[in-house]
């Protein structure tokens, strides 16, 4: 890894070209109401005409206190809560948070209840990155993609109103494993899903994937190197596109995704064309992962046995997963009580939305808007 | 006074050439009333077909099929408050709009919808609208600078960029329309617009299709400057709704917002209706070398009827799939009734006297009408262009290709 001291020398704010007609910088600040910044994420930009010189994010606007309201929940009691961060990827979320107290506790879902698991998060997986395609191809200017892209996440989301009777907000698991068993044509369903999203995702490369004004627009823009992503401690796609072959489902299998066959793709250039092919290729090799769950899922219990009360043992635990976003962790210290000593939240979005200054430095206004929709943020993850 | 009102109607040109100042004003209520309500039609076509473009339905409550929502809208931008921003320089602010409504409606004087079916004839015809039309970057700049606020400032200096450089291309691929018009025996050329398409009468091909590809290339060039000179997407920049919330018209509401909205569609048609004269034969009916004969010439007479025919039984298709419920049937009566005005029209247009001299008039506007779902279906499909790369496309890609037309012609015209 790189001196992290390396990557503050370019972050200082560049001098704008000098000319005869050289006029005042421009500071404007793009949100937190801007139809482009996914929620309430203010950037305030300095430019010169149409380019950055610099920019600063300001977040808060969506600060629930969540890591706080966990210090006064059961564990169980917090579960809920998580879900309200990535409000998009809620069942990963769900799936972090279970996994990290399932550690602590020290019991292991059992063989079903992870197959359960591993199927829902990769469909959601999946919504999350349709929905990120829709808001990233709005925010490039290209209207339809975004109506294509709800409509076939509609038919996720159906699956899990049918599986846990929420849409956005699952709460599909519990601490030890699931609490519904699956309902009745769960497999059919997502078989049928299976089979109609495929044609789908081909639709909206059709679209875009060589669409001359779509290459131009996302080519070269909001470069990052591999070892910038390293120093910034980015995650995910974002990284992945930057060429390193990094996943936790591989790296540090969770859940029982070693069991699965799947690739991760990854990029070359780091700009967000990249980013872009990593996450469509993403698409598919969840639909893989869904696939192989779903042929081979098991018989058996969906909830192991777990203390009504319960009381981890004193200490602390580290986990993290594969979110859509990139490594959601959760750091967790039991004093031995009911309720959590203290819940850290590590959110792939805030960490990866450090990388916006280097990323937009030297662009053009429009780049800003490319970038912030490519790294994918969710403000609700961000502020918590 | 009669005699000075019907003593036109011998005449053999246009109320303007004429002299006679009654027909003149009743060419312009009647030309910036059908430009109003092809505004408004032009309004719910694009919502309706952009919403199916998009998988959605669009306005489907005000009215039948959403076919009141134009005139709601309407009533409601006229009813809400006006606001002027209390920074903003209050009388730039306020004639802004004016400016762009002016500019875009005064072209309308040259366009010819007909032999005689224009307000007037110019011998400048052509300069006159690309001179007029090109005033509204004024509007839009006084509108960026006068609302005194960021965003505006910033759309305003990029609509100001964007439509000077696109004018360029857009002049060179004109002038090699216009170098076509002098290939005649007398070898002069023409800029009256209805001179224009009289030339591509007497030379029996449009221009589209003269010295192939060169025509079209032309017409090609025209048709992307046009969209960038009207800021529609995909070089719609200058209100890019995702990086600067609405450009420059962020601080206009109400009526004044609905000026500039009535102002870039009056534009988007008076470019098109350039493009339709200068390469698509203007009113003239399709066909003319090939398909002749006075069967033929029946049958084309007879197309504005049947279109509308077409029209009347696509409104009653609608009313038979109207849910049969009592909460619909104003609905329905309404759709009955649109589909019934329509037929009506269709049967009035069947009428010979009638059917001869609104024959030019259906052309025109139906050649327009591609143009118009043309724009629709761009921005349904097109991701938006970023400033350098638009500039890019203007100067580096364009202008070369129009001036190697406008080259290539010439000296095809000096061979042929």
């Amino acid at each position: 890894m790189t001196d992290p001291t390396a990557y503050l020398s370019h972050l200082e704010l560049g001098e704008p070209d000098k000319t005869f007609l050289d006029s005042n910088e421009l500071i404007i600040n793009m949100g937190p109401q801007h139809p482009a910044t996914h929620g309430v994420l203010r950037v305030i930009l300095k430019l010169d005409g149409e380019k950055v010189l610099g920019t600063e994010c300001v977040i808060g606007y969506l600060h629930r206190g969540v890591e706080k309201i966990a210090e006064h929940r059961t564990y169980t009691m917090f579960n809920p809560y998580v879900d309200r961060m990535d409000y998009v990827a809620a069942v990963s979320n769900g799936l972090g948070y279970c996994e990290a107290v399932e550690k602590l506790l020290n019991v292991q879902a059992p063989p079903r209840a992870n197959y359960i698991r591993v199927i829902l998060t990769e469909l959601n997986r999946l919504a999350s990155h349709q929905l990120w395609l829709g808001t990233h191809a709005l925010d490039i200017g290209a209207m339809t993609p975004l109506f294509y892209t709800f409509r076939d996440r509609e038919e996720i989301l159906k699956i899990f109103e049918k599986y846990c009777g929420a849409r956005l907000t699952t709460h599909a698991f519990r601490i030890g494993g699931c609490l519904y068993e699956t309902y009745d044509g769960f497999e059919r369903d997502v078989k049928k899903f299976l089979d109609f999203v495929p044609p789908k995702i081909d639709e909206y490369e059709e679209l875009l994937t060589t669409n001359r004004i779509w290459l131009e627009r996302t080519k070269n823009v909001g470069k990052i190197s591999a070892a910038d992503c390293k120093a910034l401690g980015v995650t995910g796609p974002v990284l992945r596109a930057s060429g390193v072959k990094w996943d936790i489902r591989k790296a540090q299998p969770y859940a029982n995704y070693s069991e699965f066959d799947f690739e991760i793709p990854t990029g070359v250039n780091g700009d967000t064309y990249d980013r872009y092919m990593v996450r469509m290729e993403e698409m598919r090799q969840s639909l893989r992962i869904i696939r192989q769950a779903v042929e081979r899922i098991p018989e058996g219990p969906i909830m192991a046995k777990v203390p009504r009360v319960m009381k981890p043992p004193v200490g602390e635990i580290y986990h993290s997963i594969e979110a859509p976003k990139g490594e959601l962790g959760y750091f967790i210290v039991s004093d031995g009580s009911t309720q959590p000593y203290r819940v850290r939240v590590r959110p792939p979005s805030f960490v990866n939305l450090q990388a916006l200054d280097i990323m937009v430095r030297g662009a053009l206004v429009a780049d800003v808007v490319a970038v912030i929709g490519t790294l994918d943020i969710v403000l609700g993850e961000v502020d918590r | 006074m009669l005699d000075y009102i019907t003593s036109y109607l011998s005449m053999n040109t246009t109320p303007g050439q004429a002299g006679n100042v009654f027909w003149v004003v009743v060419y312009i209520m009647v030309v910036f009333g059908g430009v109003s309500v092809a505004v408004m039609a032009m309004n719910w076509l694009e919502r309706k077909a952009l919403a199916h473009f998009q998988i959605r339905l669009g306005p489907m409550r005000v009215g039948p099929h959403g076919l009141l929502q134009p005139i709601a809208d309407a009533v409601k931008l006229f009813t809400k408050e006006d606001i002027i921003p209390s920074e903003a320089d209050k009388l730039v602010f306020w004639i802004a709009p004016l400016i762009i409504l002016c500019a875009s409606f005064t072209v309308y004087i040259v366009i010819p919808f007909g032999p005689t079916h224009a307000i007037t004839d110019l011998n400048i015809g052509i300069l006159f609208m690309l001179g007029v039309s090109s005033l509204s970057v004024l509007g839009v700049v006084m509108a960026g600078w006068a609302s005194n606020s960021h965003y505006p400032l910033i759309g305003s200096l990029r609509s100001s960029a964007q439509m000077i450089s696109y004018e360029i291309a857009m002049g060179m691929a004109v002038i090699s329309a216009i170098l076509m018009t002098s290939l005649n025996k007398t070898g002069t050329g023409t800029l009256s617009m209805i001179g224009i398409v009289q030339a591509q009468q007497q030379q029996q091909i449009w221009f589209v299709f003269k010295f192939f590809p060169l025509g079209f290339i032309a017409l090609g060039i025209f048709a992307i400057a046009m969209i960038a000179e009207t800021n529609r997407a995909p070089f719609d920049l200058p209100e890019a709704e995702s990086e600067l919330t609405a450009g420059f018209h962020t601080e206009y509401s109400g009526l004044r917002w609905s000026l500039f909205m009535l102002g870039e569609y009056a534009a988007m048609i008076a470019v098109s209706s350039i493009a339709v004269t200068l390469w698509l034969g203007g009113w003239l009916r399709p066909f003319p070398n090939t398909l002749t004969g006075e069967t033929w010439d029946l049958v084309f007479s007879l197309l504005p009827g049947f279109s509308f025919l077409a029209l009347a039984a696509f409104a009653f298709i609608g009313v038979v799939r109207m849910p049969k419920h009592p909460y619909f049937r104003i609905q329905t009566i309404g759709l009955a009734g649109f589909g019934a005005v329509l037929g009506l029209i269709g049967l009035v247009l069947f009428i010979p006297p009638v059917r001869d001299r609104i024959q030019d008039i259906f052309w025109f506007v139906a050649k327009v009408a591609v143009f118009m779902y043309l724009y629709i279906w761009y921005r349904a499909t097109f991701p938006r262009y970023r400033f350098d790369q638009l500039m890019k496309v203007g100067w580096k890609v364009l202008l070369p290709i129009a001036i190697g037309v406008l080259i290539l012609t010439a000296i095809m015209g000096v061979i042929v």
